[in-house]
């Protein structure tokens, strides 16, 4: 990028995190940090558990020791639905839509923690609900713009390609309009034309909404190009943490990842 | 209304006819775009004050009388407005294929001379912020859309709404502007510079003149009768002939409302929301559409595709002459109306061509099958030869006189005549006014007395239609002396919907043979129903099963030459079908999709050579270039196929 992008104060912070699974030790003394506008990136081969970390800061698991900060409020335990109402969106490594409900109707879901008419007033669909609907759709409709997925508006997501599913579930994380987006594996199963487009709207939302990314990725040509830092997990344990350019040339992360998965790396 | 010009009196330009259908239309749409899933509308009021503000903003960024403004991008209100706005201006707008990679995009800005640019979006704005440099006259880019837009930093390039609000400040310091600059234009002035796509060499830039295309539009609009409340979709490229007369000429004359589609991919439902009433498309466009309406008929429940067989079997017997307003039986008429009931209405519907009253199609010959199909049940699908030199209209079908081989009588005003080799040529209100800083290829255009030379092949059929055979120079002849005109066979192939393309080759040879690329939608369903498993178009098209799909189509093509005299010599005898589609990003196909024989030919050599040898098997390489500029090959080992000459009893006396 030629340009300079405002990185902020932290925005999330993760405080010697360990979570176990009755004997496994997903992760064990995680600690990193997160900027505020940054993208970044969390590596590690399979099993090393990203995922897990991701499902942390979102609340869905709940780690034995350590907190996590973000925005400023510290906690150990959070439920998803609060996580979501702070401000963070997600999207699943696999995807998690509705599959008989449209694209539109996907992404309206998105929208569920702003709406504040309760259900009967949604029913009805009338009066200031439908003011509220209104306003939701617009939004809606702007996020449904900036993928470029008018045509399939209408169309139900189960029947999509994969790639459109993927772009559609990050529609879904948009429309919260979130401060933190999680992003798991964003691009597995792509060709590389879809993965072009992919990494295009990660960083126009980065760029265009200033969101700050966390993401899971495997492509390693792809982590290093668009990520501001990088954080490197092996068993559970953090093997490293830093610019794209640090990581790479860290040894002990050649060692322990780069040096294995050799062919992730050619790609 | 013959070879006269009829009086367009002192509304003669695009800016005058924009201030007199604000005063008669005000209040009616003028354009309409999608956006956020809504259908905006602009009235012709609100379009008169933005191509105001837009012009003042032109000239307060420092565009002068005689500038030419490039603009680049997909049908959008705001780049419409653009050419009026440079119009009233005295300045020439040059729309140009919003597809076109940036080094065709050089030679056009270099050759027009452009010295602003508006264009869509940052897509755009890269393209041409690429050849900038080589552009020595191009000092400004204005975008409409800001996404992905904020890091740009230099003077040179900025946004419409800049643009825009520089215009709104420059009007109020000058009120009545406007006005009085619009009045500084007259008929004969330059309105419009389109580049021809050119089967050969390079891009021509055809000057017409205001008159030249309100002339033109008025004449169509009477001969169809359109009015105020007719319905346009503009989805064809900006810097196509046609859209400047169906989206812009016509829509200033008659007053109608223009819809913009939401974006490409989005042209069907929008088609169907805004249910035209007037319509064009190439022939290839009413062939997908038959195409999507088999196949899907072929997964509809047994009831329906009972009804349809039946009801579509019987509209084309009746139908074409329902429409034509020909005698029809009573009971015919009642049976006709249950099918408009049961399934030509719901049909339609789901078209989106409900509410046509009109539609053309040009530009390549189309197939009797589709033509009847579509006429059959009801829409009135019309032919017209048309060319850039002439502002569209050289020849049109009348209602109630349409054939399917055949282009019509020639347009209001316009005069015709075929040369002693058979190559037609035109003169009429339309023709253009000179190719742009190319006197030699105007000369060789356009005679003293204003004919036009159209490089086509026709003659007049004995009701004084036009009919098309191919270019005059294609035209060509066997070594066993037999004529042999490449697109006629050509168009015969691609009647068949399994193929989508086809050259053939035959000129000073022995025999004709043919290149033939599959369409990949119907024959991968083809391919489905029956079980074939395939990686993608190389795979599909080199399967076994697929040649003997595509040898019945050849052999139906050569059964039918052979009916015909002059042509039964040059029946196809061997053929291969293609491990690639041509492609206009390969240079292969112009941007409005017609086959550069020259090119092919010398991209394939290794492959006509083996048409006319023995060879049964052809290993080939080809570089194909993707539409963001990298490259890329295709290997593959091509086949080649014998099919039946048949030697019908003409062929045998011939010899």
């Amino acid at each position: 990028m030629a340009y300079e992008r405002k990185i902020g104060d932290t925005i999330l912070s993760v405080d010697q995190i360990s979570l176990a699974f009755g004997g496994v030790k997903a992760l064990s003394n995680i600690s990193f940090s997160v900027n505020q506008h940054e993208v970044f990136a969390i590596i590690g081969p399979n099993g090393a558990g990203k995922s897990s970390m991701l499902n942390c800061i979102n609340g869905f698991y709940h780690p034995q020791e350590g907190t996590i900060t973000f925005k400023g409020n510290t906690r150990r335990h959070v439920r998803p639905s609060e996580a979501a109402r702070e401000g963070i969106a997600r999207t699943f490594q696999n995807i998690a839509l509705f599959k008989g409900m449209t694209t539109l109707d996907n992404i309206m879901t998105g929208r569920n923690t702003k709406m504040h008419k309760n259900i009967f007033w949604q029913a009805l669909r009338f009066g200031p609900a439908e003011k509220e609907e209104m306003e939701h759709r617009e939004v809606v409709e702007r996020v449904i713009d900036f993928l470029e997925i008018e045509a399939i508006r209408k169309t139900p997501v189960g029947t999509l390609p994969y790639g459109l599913q993927k772009r559609v579930e990050l529609g879904r994380a948009l429309a919260a309009e979130p401060d933190l987006l999680l992003l798991d594996e964003p691009m597995a199963g792509m060709n590389l034309e879809e993965k072009q487009d992919m990494c295009r709207f990660i960083l126009d939302v980065n760029d265009e909404f200033g969101t700050t990314i966390v993401l899971i990725e495997h492509d390693m040509g792809v982590v290093m190009d668009i990520s501001d830092r990088v954080v490197v997990l092996d068993y559970g344990k953090k093997l490293a943490d830093g610019t794209p350019d640090e990581v790479r040339s860290n040894q002990a992360v050649i060692d322990a990842y780069l040096g294995v998965a050799h062919d992730d790396a050619e790609e | 209304m013959s070879g006269e010009k009829p009086a367009i009196g002192s509304v003669d330009t695009f800016p005058k006819l924009l201030l007199e259908n604000a005063r008669r239309y005000g209040e009616r749409p003028s354009i309409r775009e999608k956006d956020l899933g809504i259908w905006q509308a602009w009235n012709w009021s609100d379009v008169k004050g933005e191509i105001a503000e837009m012009a003042a903003g032109l000239k307060s960024y420092g565009f002068e009388r005689g500038d030419s403004l490039a603009i680049v991008g997909d049908n959008r209100p705001q780049l419409y407005w653009a050419m009026t706005a440079a119009q009233a201006l005295g300045g020439t707008p040059v729309p140009m294929y919003q597809d076109a990679v940036a080094d065709e995009m050089q030679y056009v800005l270099e050759h027009a001379e452009a010295c602003f640019a508006i264009v869509e979006d940052q897509e755009q704005t890269d393209k041409l912020l690429e050849v900038m440099d080589k552009c020595p006259k191009l000092k400004e880019i204005v975008f409409k859309d800001s996404r992905g837009m904020r890091h740009y930093d230099q003077s040179y390039v900025r946004s419409l709404d800049s643009l825009m609000e520089a215009g709104r400040k420059y009007l109020a310091d000058n009120p009545g502007w406007f006005e009085a600059e619009t009045q500084k234009g007259v008929g004969t002035d330059i309105a419009i510079m389109l580049y021809t796509s050119g089967t050969t060499g390079r891009p021509k830039g055809v000057m017409l003149s205001f008159d030249n295309l309100i002339i033109t539009a008025k004449n169509g609009a009477e001969w169809d009768d359109l009015t105020e409340k007719d319905e346009v979709l503009a989805y064809l490229p900006m810097a196509w002939v046609g859209d400047n007369i169906f989206s812009y000429s016509q829509s200033y004359v008659s007053g109608f409302c223009v819809s913009c589609p939401e974006s490409s991919d989005t042209v069907t439902s929008d088609l169907k929301e805004i249910g035209p009433t007037y319509f064009f498309a190439p022939p290839r466009v009413f062939e997908n559409i038959l195409t999507q309406v088999s196949i899907r008929m072929e997964d509809a429940s047994w009831i329906n595709r009972k009804l349809y067989a039946y009801f579509m079997d019987f509209a084309l017997s009746v139908g074409p002459d329902i429409l034509d307003g020909k005698p029809v039986s009573f009971g015919d008429r009642i049976l006709y109306a249950i099918g408009e009931f049961l399934v030509y209405g719901p049909l339609k519907n789901e078209l989106g061509f409900s509410r046509f009253r009109l539609a053309y199609t040009a530009g390549e010959a189309i197939g009797p099958d589709i033509f009847d199909f579509f006429r059959s049940m009801g829409v009135n699908v019309k032919q017209l030869y048309g060319s850039t030199e002439a502002s569209v209209f050289i020849c049109m079908q009348k209602n109630g006189d349409v054939k399917p081989d055949t282009v019509g009588v020639p347009a209001t005003g316009v005069e015709l005549r075929i040369a002693d080799d058979g190559e037609v040529h035109f003169r009429g209100p339309g023709t253009f006014v000179a190719y742009f800083k190319n006197d030699e290829a105007t000369r060789e255009t356009k005679d003293d007395e204003g004919w036009v030379m159209t490089g086509d092949a026709g003659f007049f059929d004995a009701d004084g239609h036009l009919k098309i055979i191919d270019r005059a120079k294609d035209v060509g002849k066997l070594n066993n002396g037999t004529m042999f005109a490449p697109k006629y066979i050509e168009n015969k192939l691609k009647f068949f919907p399994f193929i989508t393309e086809a050259v053939a080759f035959g000129n000073e040879r022995d025999y004709a043979a043919a290149f033939i690329n599959i369409d990949l939608e119907a024959v991968g369903n083809w391919a489905e129903r029956r079980g074939l498993a395939y990686s993608g178009y190389t795979d599909l098209a080199m399967r076994s099963e697929v040649y003997d799909l595509i040898t019945d189509c050849v052999n139906k093509v050569n059964a039918d030459l052979a009916d015909d005299d002059a042509l039964s010599g040059s029946q196809i005898s061997r053929f291969l079908i293609l491990h690639k589609l041509l492609d206009a990003d390969d240079g292969e196909l112009t941007r409005t999709r017609k086959v550069r024989r020259n090119t092919v030919a010398d991209r394939y050599g290794e492959l006509i050579d083996a048409l006319y040898s023995g060879v049964d098997v052809c290993p080939v390489e080809a570089a194909v270039t993707f539409e963001d500029g990298r490259k890329g090959t295709i290997k593959a080992d091509v086949k080649i196929r014998e099919a039946i000459v048949v030697n019908s009893q003409q062929a045998q006396a011939v010899e």
